[in-house]
């Protein structure tokens, strides 16, 4: 028994026919080909699989595809302006080296891009405590809240 | 980690909600938020035969004020709990606990009611809203009933809710006149489960305390409480809320330590918020 979903992603338009187990995360990555959206634990703890769901940071493990149906999303891949320019959260993150494997960078970017939409001028303890969603096995995270703090002062500027 | 199949319905509105769970509900799992059930399906802990989306389901999504009392839908996100100021003003003590629940990703989906009706003895809001004596409003299609905390929450993870019906709104009403409120807990790294938590409203002449990850469920310490109000010092209070408790397992000397302590930090910070 399969289901229809269209949906939105980073500002495309997509329709599937699906099983309504499939997972959201599985559905991106299986299904349309964006692959940036890494799995890690499947069970919600780890932040790895972070998208944004009309724009609010969801964990797409624990999500159904069949529920994103006339929804809009967005992946790593539709971080980055068209034209070839970086996100500036993506810049910080490259000049403060907040990414080594760069396998939980993505879900990363997601949830600070949602943080900072919601608090554009934040304390480094208000930072540790909106990414504490997302885990980092390589970094230390020191790098990470740099990062962010280096792009909530670009998005500061006049 | 993928779930195994199961049939899948999503209705349009509640009426059509109650008739499918009225008809499978034995073999069915609401599905709210997702975010401890989805966990489960992945695990394969949880194989239901059929999941009943109720995030379609119209006129669910609200969170209001109604005159002294305020209102939660079944699909009210924790997230917009957490960035209610009708809540923040009426309510702190709610603002305070959703803010430990999970982690952002985990309150733009989670549910309120779903973290009630999942009754996970380590959760915040079922101890937040037992210490505000909250009323559940409940619905199959069969009717309607209204239970208090200490009717719902039955065991670690099991409520009274029988297999057709929905919870569909949690009811708060007001804490009483110039009371302060405190929302503690203790967790390894912040947004894991908690490992102990208390929740305090006082008020001249009324105290609140409920405790988290205390027991099978939210734990009302009614003889606490008591002497709260008698006007004992908040340690004195802390140990009477903790002696009676039923701890397992070779921590549970440490888990009652614990609770003490947070129960005391708790009472000493809402009183003088009460006071201010």
């Amino acid at each position: 028994m399969t289901r229809r979903v269209s949906v939105e992603v980073n500002g495309r338009p997509y329709e599937e026919e699906v099983e309504p187990r499939l997972l959201l995360s599985d559905f991106l990555r299986h299904r349309l080909g964006l692959t940036g959206t890494h799995v890690g634990c499947e069970h919600g703890v780890c932040g790895a699989c972070t998208v944004q769901l009309d724009g609010e940071p969801i964990r797409s493990c624990l999500l159904l595809a069949v529920q994103a149906d006339g929804r809009s999303l967005r992946t790593v891949e539709g971080l980055a302006p068209a034209g070839g320019a970086l996100h500036p959260l993506q810049e910080a993150f490259h000049e403060t080296h907040a990414l080594q494997c760069g396998f939980c960078t993505p879900g990363f970017l997601l949830s600070a891009e949602a943080f900072l939409r919601e608090r554009p001028d934040p304390t480094r303890e208000e930072i540790r405590e909106a990414l504490a969603g997302n885990l980092c096995r390589c970094t230390g995270y020191k790098a990470i809240v740099e990062a962010v703090e280096r792009a909530a002062g670009h998005f500061q500027r006049p | 980690m993928k779930p195994a199949p199961f049939l899948y319905d999503d209705p349009r509105e509640l009426k059509e909600a109650l008739a499918l769970l009225g008809r499978e509900g034995e073999d069915a799992k609401v599905l709210a938020g997702g975010q401890s059930l989805v966990p489960l399906l992945n695990f394969r802990l949880a194989r239901p035969e059929r999941l009943v989306d109720v995030n379609r389901v119209a006129g669910l999504a609200y969170l209001r004020r109604d005159g002294e009392a305020l209102r939660i839908g079944a699909l009210a996100r924790h997230a917009d709990l957490e960035r209610s100021a009708d809540v923040a003003a009426g309510w702190p003590l709610l603002s305070d606990a959703v803010r430990f629940v999970g982690h952002p990703q985990i309150r733009s989906r989670g549910t309120v009611c779903g973290s009630v009706a999942h009754a996970d003895p380590a959760a915040e809001l079922p101890v937040a809203l037992a210490a505000l004596d909250a009323r559940f409003h409940v619905r199959s299609a069969r009717g309607a009933r209204t239970l208090g905390a200490e009717e719902l929450f039955v065991s670690f993870l099991t409520t009274a809710l029988e297999p057709d019906e929905l919870l569909v709104e949690v009811e708060v009403p007001a804490p009483p006149v110039g009371a302060g409120s405190a929302f503690v807990e203790h967790a390894r790294t912040h947004g894991d489960f908690a490992l102990g938590g208390a929740a305090a409203v006082v008020a001249a002449g009324d105290v609140r305390l409920a405790l988290l990850a205390a027991g099978p469920v939210p734990v009302r310490a009614r003889a606490a409480e008591r002497l709260a109000v008698e006007g004992a010092p908040a340690g004195e209070v802390a140990e009477e809320a903790v002696r009676g408790l039923e701890l397992s397992g070779e921590d549970a000397d440490w888990r009652r330590a614990l609770l003490r302590e947070l129960v005391r930090r708790a009472l000493v910070t809402a009183a003088a918020r009460a006071a201010s």
